[in-house]
């Protein structure tokens, strides 16, 4: 793929019971780019993300993901070139041990088996887990279990990273780790998070959403400034910022 | 709470022992699955009054228990726990079958299996054996009773000897290269990865039911449990979809593949040759009923 593109044009969504998901969505999101999506619980993130890995259909609108429009033509093509790393890492580990989780996506993409065991263990330690290969998933920590999660997705080398709330459940110096190895991560990357002083530290650009619409798309720092757009949204200034007047 | 808790890290305990370092262990998954296999096939091949001649299949258990170093209080524990289903399914046979078909001769103390190779009458006459007082009569339906319950503890124990030195993981991707349906093998998977997750949540939900029942009487009402089951049931079901959406992300498409590298050398083919020999005497061969009758016969 030439240019790992997301664009989205008047995204609409209704739920099978009549809720609006996502109402009237457009944006465009470069190459390399850092998004963060906030919003309160129930603003449509998790929606949003979905509809970018192909796993929900718009009611209307339409998604490209790099050069190709996303419908079930291409729908593999694009989950080659987007990795979704789940909310909870329970649901993505699924395998008898990490080595054959991180070695799924791989193996189902046709990497030949000669190279599996090596693009597994280059992608452990990339998140810094190399020890954990051998481990069934059920057994480790909270933040190893994100740690590897994230190995399963990177191991495919997307261009696209998608994150649901990465920083949930983790003690501090897993949060700190994990935003130290995202900050190293060049892909273009789609955060959906509360953890708005991740969202500071990592992305450069934020879209807020509300009620299923975009209320802001622009510069992070300037968003989070602006208390008013924060307080309409069911957010907070981030902590790092609340000390500085 | 605790009794699920408790369980949970007995099951851990399973794959403890499944990565020890004996030479059981390092066997090729496959040649334990198919040697279990064959043995739990021809234990369950033979007729349903036949008990001595099962005696020495617990040659098997044994020996492999010896060889794993696997601690044999912790499998009795776990064979006791599935005792009911069997005791359930054979307890019945006492009162419908009533023939008497064994006799023990209290004077001659020989027990003795005579279904299916010698004929009853002929048995008594060679072995000097007379129906009067002094011989006990057991029916057909204690035989098979205990017949059942023999077997069982023999594949049952089979099985969790399999687990115990391959772990489930490795058992599965054996079945995956002897050809079994993939979707049998994902089942199996599946159910093994999310039975910790499920009792997890369920072990969350008690909890949070306990804290919140105030009165002295704490066990759970039937109008409580039936809610919570469904509750635990949607949970599970929103979970499968999270999983499954988690596993078309990154290209699934029905088939689990794991690669493994598994050597089937001389060390397995020996294993299984050996084990297999001695299971096809111990099946041609009644060698408690030999052994006894040339004993009766010495002396």
């Amino acid at each position: 793929m030439s240019h790992h593109i997301v664009q989205a044009d008047n995204l609409h969504y209704i739920y099978p019971d009549g809720t609006i998901g996502l109402d009237e969505i457009s944006f465009k999101i470069h190459h390399g780019e850092s998004v963060a999506l906030v919003g309160s619980n129930g603003a449509g993130k998790s929606t949003l993300l979905l509809h970018l890995i192909g796993c929900l259909t718009p009611t209307k609108g339409d998604i490209r993901i790099g050069d190709y429009p996303l419908n079930k033509k291409n729908l593999k093509a694009v989950r080659r070139s987007t990795g979704m790393v789940f909310q909870d890492p329970d649901d993505q580990l699924f395998m008898p041990t990490v080595f054959d989780d991180v070695a799924f996506g791989l193996i189902n993409f046709g990497v030949p088996e000669s190279e599996i065991e090596n693009q597994v263990m280059k992608a452990l330690e990339i998140v810094g887990v190399p020890h954990l290969s051998k481990r069934s998933p059920h057994k480790l920590s909270g933040g190893e279990k994100r740690a590897v999660a994230i190995a399963t997705v990177i191991a495919t080398m997307p261009d696209i990273l998608i994150m649901d709330e990465p920083s949930s459940n983790l003690d501090p110096a897993s949060r700190r780790r994990l935003i130290n190895l995202l900050k190293t991560f060049t892909h273009t990357k789609i955060i959906a998070t509360h953890d708005l002083d991740m969202a500071l530290e990592i992305c450069e650009r934020t879209i807020v959403l509300n009620k299923g619409g975009i209320i802001a798309d622009g510069n992070t720092k300037e968003l989070f400034h602006n208390e008013k757009l924060l307080l309409e949204s069911g957010l907070e200034k981030p902590l790092t910022m609340q000390g500085l007047r | 709470m605790g009794n699920l808790q408790n369980n949970l890290f007995d099951i851990f305990y399973m794959d403890t022992l499944a990565c020890s370092k004996t030479w059981i262990h390092s066997l090729d998954p496959r040649a334990k699955v198919l040697t279990t296999l064959l043995f739990v096939g021809i234990v369950v091949s033979f007729g349903k009054y036949e008990i001595s001649i099962l005696i020495p299949f617990m040659l098997y258990p044994v020996i492999m228990i010896t060889w794993a170093n696997l601690p044999i209080i912790y499998l009795i524990k776990k064979m006791v726990l599935l005792m009911p289903f069997a005791f359930f399914i054979g307890i019945f046979n006492p009162f419908i079958d009533r023939d008497i078909i064994l006799k023990i001769d209290l004077t001659f103390i020989s027990l003795l299996d005579i279904a299916r190779f010698v004929d009853l009458t002929k048995f008594i006459e060679i072995m000097g054996l007379q129906n009067s007082t002094g011989v006990i009569e057991i029916s057909g339906g204690w035989l098979s009773f205990f017949s059942i319950m023999i077997r069982f503890s023999l594949t049952v124990s089979a099985a969790l000897i399999l687990i115990s030195t391959t772990g489930f993981d490795s058992v599965c991707l054996a079945l995956q290269k002897f050809r079994v349906p993939s979707p049998f093998i994902v089942q199996l998977m599946f159910l093994y990865r999310y039975m910790f997750v499920l009792i997890d949540e369920a072990s969350r939900m008690v909890r949070a039911r306990s804290l919140r029942t105030f009165d002295a009487d704490s066990k759970m009402r039937f109008s409580l449990f039936v809610p919570m089951i469904g509750q635990l049931l949607l949970r599970t079901l929103d979970r499968a979809q999270r999983i499954h959406l988690a596993m078309c992300c990154r290209g699934f498409d029905g088939h689990i593949q794991m690669v493994r590298k598994m050597s089937f050398g001389m060390k397995e083919i020996l294993f299984i040759a050996g084990w297999s020999f001695v299971f096809v005497m111990f099946r041609l061969y009644n060698i408690p009923l030999n052994l006894g009758i040339l004993l009766s016969k010495l002396y």
